[in-house]
């Protein structure tokens, strides 16, 4: 009985415990009610994705109204994957936040801190697993706003000004989103993303669907901080308490991703995208730019938290470089990079932010010396940037090699080349870590000897851990995104 | 110009959106870009509603003499559209007060020029 509402409880769960969560306040009851709400939507999504695999796509009907006419939650290879990211992801970092985030927030709000993850998480979840393209913009903002006032909680000023910055810019993207599921309403008249895909090839006024897909090319964009659209991001992640950085940068741009690339491959299709408009070829260049100059920019950075954040929209760009690639092993490149780079990029903020709070911040100054300091906390950093570089026996190396082969099978050997050499430039920042760690001595700003507090390395660890893990085993994730391509593309799940 | 008479709606919705695009862009004040946000997200309500409505539709209730309804659909949909438009401009003046009162200033190159004077990257 229970089972067949999976779908509405893996969000609705989360939902409602924030509520909960302020009725309660009191810090440790809002921290248990919202940790075991994220963990039961972990628990739920890997119950859908096992359900899924076996079974094929899930159709729920909210409120038992029967799409299209009522709100659909549609559940297939592709959103399951994403969903066990993202729960997984809050799973992960909620723990995490118990002693990071009290130390960062004053006592009597922590509750509002819980309460608005949850928000974020439920936000999230509902993007992923909705089948509405108006439901989707619903929760894309329940999502958003929850982050702004996330970020807004970091201990330094530039942190308002960066949620600020964000609440605009973001705003904007959602804007453009929903006047492009606007005018696609007003062709198709439906909601439903399905039924929506199924009315468009017989629409016979090809411009307003042209107008459509660049509002929902650009408002999307936005929000997944594709260059030259990722302003908002560095700033944001840089100061924001750590956990949210943490979180956001693994789950809230890769949703992005997948809302892209559902609007792409499930809405206008692949003739339209591909053979219409040159949409491939402007991903490609706007991708390899974003690649070359963040991971340029990443370089020259003097606080470890901006510099892991440049590095974000450097990787993002990796993803809508598969993407760009439009074939199948190109796309089974950016769905895995999408769970690679958020479990590794997850374990560095995590980490960093161990560090940002027993040194009180995280400029290179207070990184000298740090394998003597934190020896546990440099090891993982170290080991998690060795998957940011895509060491082979990493996650990350997962990741690019899907790329490179994507790009000698479409015969673009210059594409593999720069991806291979674009992780050089990922070696030269990451080895500015290492070296500040394991070569410097320390210096003043170097905290005293002594890790982080266990609440905070266990969950970090984890994640490093994962790192490793997806590396060597490759059958969850490459299966998993090898399906979710296929499904993308219309072939056999 | 007939085209134009019978789609002025969509010329007022456009009207609005460039309009609120721009002051969000031009101009450095804090709440003026709110203000800017406000319209632009107001320019989409338009969008929505005014396909929607049909000369002498009336609210589609089933009755006798009723031949023509409107299409409620749209108007539910910027229902929802509006709350998320309140709560959005609600948190953004809310973290506007925060700045001002961490800051001094509403106005953004005051509050990059501070940022820079206190020796952090912009």
């Amino acid at each position: 009985m229970i089972a067949g509402q999976l779908p509405a409880l893996v969000v609705v769960v989360p939902l409602a415990a924030a509520p909960l969560v302020v009725l309660v306040r009191r810090p440790v009851a809002a921290f248990a009610i919202a940790t075991a709400a994220c963990a039961f939507s972990f628990f739920a999504a890997l119950l859908l994705a096992a359900e899924v695999a076996g079974a094929g796509p899930i159709s729920y009907a909210l409120g038992s109204w029967p799409p299209p006419w009522g709100i659909e939650y549609r559940v297939d290879a592709f959103n399951a994957f994403v969903l066990v990211l993202v729960s997984g992801a809050a799973t992960v970092v909620a723990p995490y936040g118990w002693r990071a985030v009290a130390a960062e927030v004053r006592r009597d709000q922590l509750y509002l801190y819980h309460a608005t993850f949850c928000l974020c998480v439920a936000g999230l979840l509902g993007m992923a697993i909705t089948g509405d393209a108006f439901n989707l913009f619903v929760f894309m903002e329940i999502a958003s706003l929850a982050s702004y006032i996330l970020i807004a909680l970091g201990r330094d000023r530039r942190a308002l000004l960066a949620a600020y910055q964000y609440l605009i810019l973001g705003t904007i993207g959602a804007t453009f989103y929903v006047i492009g599921v606007g005018l696609l309403y007003l062709v198709t008249g439906t909601l439903n993303i399905a039924d929506m895909a199924a009315r468009l090839p017989a629409v016979p006024d090809l411009r307003p669907v042209l107008a459509a897909l660049a509002f929902v090319t650009v408002g999307v964009s936005l929000k997944l901080a594709l260059f030259p659209l990722h302003f908002w991001l560095p700033n944001a992640y840089a100061y924001a308490p750590s956990a949210v950085s943490a979180f956001l940068s693994a789950t809230a741009t890769k949703v992005s991703v997948y809302v892209l690339l559902r609007f792409y491959f499930g809405v206008f299709g692949l003739p339209l995208v591909v053979e219409t408009l040159p949409m491939p070829q402007i991903l490609l260049a706007l991708s390899i730019v974003a690649i070359v100059s963040a991971s340029l920019v990443a370089l020259w950075q003097t606080d470890l938290k901006r510099l892991f954040a440049y590095s974000s929209v450097a990787q993002i760009g990796y993803i809508t470089l598969g993407i760009g690639m439009a074939s199948r092993e190109g796309l089974t490149a950016a769905v895995v990079h999408l769970f690679n780079h958020g479990v590794t990029k997850g374990a560095l903020f995590l980490l960093v932010g161990g560090v940002a709070l027993r040194a009180g911040g995280a400029g290179f100054a207070s990184l000298r010396g740090l394998a003597r300091a934190m020896p546990l906390t440099a090891l993982g950093i170290t080991l998690a940037g060795l998957s940011l570089i895509g060491v082979p026996g990493t996650a990350g190396f997962v990741s690019k090699w899907y790329l490179v082969i994507g790009a000698i099978e479409a015969g673009r050997w210059w594409l593999a080349a720069l991806v291979v050499a674009t992780s050089l430039i990922a070696v030269g920042y990451v080895w500015r870590f290492v070296e500040a760690a394991y070569l410097a001595e320390p210096g003043p700003a170097t905290p005293a000897r002594g890790e982080a507090s266990p609440v905070m390395l266990a969950p970090a660890w984890l994640l490093v851990a994962a790192c490793l893990w997806f590396g060597f085993d490759t059958s969850f994730t490459v299966t998993s995104a090898r399906r979710a391509a296929a499904l993308l593309l219309g072939g056999a799940p | 110009m007939s085209a134009f008479a019978s789609h002025y709606s969509y010329w007022v919705t456009v009207f609005l959106m460039a309009t609120g695009l721009y002051i969000v862009i031009a101009r450095g004040n804090l709440l003026k870009k709110l203000i800017g946000l406000g319209i632009f997200q107001t320019s989409v309500y338009l969008l929505y509603i005014a396909p929607g409505k049909l000369i002498g539709g009336t609210a589609p209730i089933v009755a006798e003499g009723f031949r023509v309804y409107s299409n409620p659909l749209p108007h539910v949909l910027i229902l929802t559209a509006i709350v998320v438009g309140v709560a959005t401009l609600a948190l953004g003046l809310a973290i506007v007060v925060r700045i001002r009162e961490a800051y001094g200033s509403t106005e953004e190159d005051e509050i990059l020029a501070a940022d820079r004077a206190s020796g952090g990257g912009g």
